[in-house]
């Protein structure tokens, strides 16, 4: 999977927690989770997970506390991805 | 002057009918929500019938965003949200305020919560994966979790909690979110009860072989509340709403009025006498009630229609005696009488809020809606009120004064007095 089809797969997963609508629309490395797309802190998790699943990964605690953006989010999945 | 405390608004997510129009014609015409239950026969429960409120997905979505939705298995929530968002609406209260409503609150009872929800995350939990529960398995099992979900929705500032009592909890919520009223403390109070559905729920019922087992081919029969046959109780589930309010707040708003809450009384046998965990001490019953009418400014004499809680069981006739004991009357003199379990079953901590619900329409409306199951009485119940009083026709009559009382485990009571109110 090349970046531009990790980051099609992420806005997918993202989506039904975002809440600024405009952001998501323009969604780049440089999004937030949380300022940008004021998804509510408490569903990361939830990204998280389902990030898990679509990429048959696990997301251990300490990147999960990184996974803020978009950038350390797809830094996450392709070291994850280069481990298994 | 002690303010006085109307009904603005009300809800209801039963199992024979969602919303007040639904529900309203299905009292009326003694429709009943009773089927035969497939989960509950594939787990080889005696009572394979029940009674649960029938809600589509489209339904969900009214209440509902997809959000909410996704991994969401907490029925009770399901049920309250639907109830008491629409006593909100009917009251004609408004949504999407920027501010918290600081003298609307809720008092909105349940016996469990998300207890589908609490069964998935006990598997992930002995699978070693407790990291995979998500950010909703608390909300959804908390307690409170009813009231945390219709707070946000509806922006209430005032008291936001749940209270419990088992199959007394819709009863108690409504008196004590009138005594909020009545203290100042709030302007309006939606009260009410859900309870969750399914065979997490109902299998200790089962257990206690107090539900029937002897209706699972006839399901709409099996709920018998007074009648000879009477067989055990039809685990039930659903929830029910009312928006109480400060009368002169209502009045200042020009809101529709469907009753006055005249008071009402919560007390205990505390399990003695007769009474223990799971039966009424009948001294605490009696005392329930005539301490009602007496909050209530009325007398025994003045009472209309009763209400019952009248589940189907053994202890039916033992509570019709406890009515006439305490209200002094009997025979043809006795109040007419009619228990909603017939079409509903037994809605458990949702119980007491969806027949609140159904009672305060009769009061409305002016009618006493039709006991199914009961065309054989009881002859101990025979024996003690004239059979006209106990109705399996609807009757059309104007009721200026309504009882609703409820008991459960761990001898518990309340009796709540609804009015026709009446413009001065």
């Amino acid at each position: 999977m090349n970046k531009a089809e990790t980051i099609e797969t992420l806005k997918s997963i993202v989506k039904p927690y975002v809440k600024n609508a405009e952001a998501f629309e323009n969604l780049s490395e440089d999004t937030d989770f949380l300022r940008d797309l004021q998804i509510n802190s408490a569903n990361l998790v939830d990204v998280a997970l389902d990030v898990e699943e679509a990429f048959d990964i696990t997301i251990d605690n300490a990147s999960m506390e990184k996974m803020l953006n978009v950038k350390a989010a797809l830094e996450i999945i392709a070291a994850k991805l280069a481990e298994k | 002057m002690k303010k006085r405390v109307v009904i603005t608004g009300m809800g209801v997510c039963a199992p024979n009918g969602i919303g007040l129009t639904e529900f309203l014609e299905a009292i009326r015409s003694g429709k009943s929500g009773i089927a035969f239950d497939t989960e509950l026969a594939d787990l080889v429960f005696s009572c394979q019938i029940s009674a649960k409120p029938q809600v589509s997905d489209e339904t969900k979505r009214e209440y509902f965003t997809e959000l909410e939705l996704r991994n969401f298995d907490a029925d009770g929530i399901l049920y309250g949200v639907i109830a008491g968002m629409q006593a909100w609406k009917d009251a004609g209260l408004p949504f999407n305020s920027e501010q918290a409503d600081f003298g609307s609150g809720t008092i909105f009872g349940s016996g469990t919560s998300g207890i589908g929800k609490f069964r998935e995350s006990i598997y992930k939990i002995d699978d070693k994966n407790v990291r995979r529960l998500g950010s909703t398995a608390v909300v959804q099992t908390m307690a409170s979790g009813v009231t945390a979900y219709l707070g946000g929705k509806l922006g209430l500032g005032n008291l936001v909690t749940t209270n419990s009592s088992a199959c007394t909890t819709g009863t108690e919520a409504i008196l004590l979110s009138y005594d909020r009223i009545v203290s100042g403390q709030a302007k309006r109070m939606l009260a009410g009860s859900t309870s969750d559905s399914g065979p997490y729920i109902w299998g200790g019922f089962d257990a206690m072989r107090v539900c029937t087992f002897k209706h699972n081919g006839d399901p709409e029969q099996g709920s018998r509340p007074m009648s000879q046959t009477a067989s055990g109780f039809v685990p039930g589930a659903g929830a029910g709403a009312l928006l109480l309010e400060d009368l002169e707040s209502a009045l200042a708003r020009g809101a529709t009025i469907y009753a006055e809450v005249l008071g009402g009384n919560l007390n205990s046998g505390g399990q003695k006498g007769e009474g223990s965990m799971t039966a009424p001490n009948p001294v605490a019953v009696q005392r329930c009630i005539s301490d009602a009418l007496a909050n209530s400014g009325i007398e025994a004499k003045d009472l209309d229609a009763i209400n019952g809680h009248l589940t189907a069981t053994s202890k039916d006739s033992l509570e019709i005696e406890n009515w006439t004991k305490a209200l002094g009357r009997s025979g043809a003199d006795f109040p007419y009488i009619n228990s909603l379990k017939s079409t509903v079953g037994h809605c458990l901590s949702g119980a007491g809020s969806v027949e609140s619900v159904a009672a305060v329409l009769q009061v409305k409306y002016g009618f006493v809606f039709p006991n199914a199951n009961c065309d054989d009485l009881h002859p101990e119940i025979a024996a003690m009120v004239a059979r006209e009083k106990i109705p399996t026709q609807l009757v059309e009559t104007q009721l200026q004064y309504v009882a609703k009382a409820s008991f459960g485990f761990g001898d518990v009571n309340g009796c709540v007095i609804f009015s026709r109110y009446l413009t001065e």
